[in-house]
């Protein structure tokens, strides 16, 4: 008996030691390749290394080395709160788990309709990558959320998802749905097809982005104002940003943590209402109908 | 040369500022909609909840086009003159 506690225990510290081991990983990292800056520096991800491919050479960047940082951590997260599942509950981590899953399950047959519900794990893990992602940036890492080829990804697959659910009814009425409600504004509703996911794109990468360069102006016109005050001292005391004390760490809560979790929050809103609302269900049930009717008669005949 | 760079660089900061306007347009609506957000609180204190959600979600979203100008002004500034330079000095030693 004890020793299967002390086994309990001991995978318990490896979750732990795996989740908290690879952003520390992605610290080092950073500190290690960074060269020391001074003034404005606002660039995209940094390159690691490029991989050479036949067509185009694939660069691993920092944007994408910390996405995989925080999908491991996430994975660990995942199966410390799921370790040790009982019917009669015997930890604590069982009823944040449970909460999480019941919010969640919530939330999509709120948003998406009890056809969707097989949908709660797309869903969860949307957001919980995305906010993570953006609250990385507390920890001094590369937000991924902030380039914009994460985001696109993520919207490209949201895109992929929309095309299957309209395609379920048939091709022709894939094709149909574009000529309404004239065949003159075809065009327009192409468009409109392919800014779905590009603005889905842009909203999460701008949002994050705008509050990262904002930040960095305003660091660096903080030290510039308080060298410009403190004039009078002697150089090695004037030279201490002393404004840059503590004023960011208020804007940082705005734009790290409470922008980053909403922007997460509305793009997994967006993917919900987007898969369900190209889903023509109706007109799906309908066809499924008669074709089981047709079916019936087959088998008679 | 450096006047045609002097040019670059200077049209593109302009631009940067000019796309900015769009920043009027979201602006304005957010407002709107905080603004009836209040009334409709004052009204039904009972729905502050579901009120403020709806709110913050129509807002992120009113955000869209101020965005699409934030990254326009962001290309301009960090990413169109490089390019536009290191393409001026190519034409130039290509002559």
């Amino acid at each position: 008996m004890k020793k299967s506690r002390l086994i309990f225990r001991l995978v318990d510290l490896f979750y732990i030691v795996m989740m908290i081991l690879p952003p520390l990983a992605g610290i080092v990292l950073k500190i290690l390749t960074t060269p020391p800056s001074e003034g404005i520096n606002v660039s995209g991800a940094g390159i690691y290394f490029t991989i050479p491919m036949p067509i185009q050479d694939f660069p691993v960047t920092e944007a994408q080395v910390v996405s995989v940082i925080v999908i491991i951590s996430i994975f660990f997260l995942c199966l410390y709160l799921t370790h040790g599942l009982k019917e009669n509950v015997e930890l604590k981590r069982q009823h944040l788990a449970e909460i999480i899953v019941e919010k969640v399950d919530g939330l999509v047959s709120e948003n998406m309709g009890e056809y969707f519900k097989g949908y709660s794990p797309f869903i969860i893990a949307i957001l919980a990558l995305s906010a993570f992602s953006s609250l990385s940036s507390l920890l001094g890492l590369y937000p991924p959320t902030s380039d914009i080829n994460i985001v696109a990804g993520w919207s490209i697959l949201v895109f992929f998802l929309i095309t299957y659910y309209k395609l379920k009814c048939g091709p022709l009425y894939y094709v149909k749905g574009f000529l309404e409600p004239t065949p003159i504004l075809a065009p327009i509703n192409l468009i409109g097809e392919f800014s779905t996911p590009i603005s889905m794109a842009f909203r999460h990468y701008g949002n994050i982005l705008s509050g990262n360069v904002i930040s960095v102006l305003l660091t660096f016109s903080l030290s510039a104002l308080s060298a410009k005050i403190l004039s009078f001292l002697p150089s090695f005391l004037s030279s201490f940003p002393i404004l840059r004390v503590g004023i960011q760490a208020v804007l940082s809560v705005y734009f790290d943590v409470f922008s980053g979790c909403l922007q997460a929050f509305i793009f997994a809103i967006l993917t919900m209402l987007n898969i369900s609302g190209a889903f023509p269900m109706e007109d799906y049930f309908a066809r499924q109908s008669i074709k089981n009717q047709k079916k019936k008669k087959h088998v008679n005949q | 040369m450096e006047l045609a760079i002097a040019i670059i660089m200077g049209c593109c900061a302009l631009g940067a500022g000019i796309a900015m306007i769009a920043g009027i347009g979201p602006g304005i609506g957010e407002g709107n909609a905080v603004a009836k957000a209040c009334e409709a609180i004052g009204r039904q204190p009972e729905s502050k909840g579901s009120v403020t959600t709806t709110m913050i979600m129509g807002c992120a979203i009113a955000e869209t086009t101020g965005l699409y100008a934030l990254i326009i002004a962001i290309l301009l500034i960090f990413v169109a003159p490089i390019t536009m330079v290191g393409l001026l000095v190519d034409t130039i030693s290509a002559l």
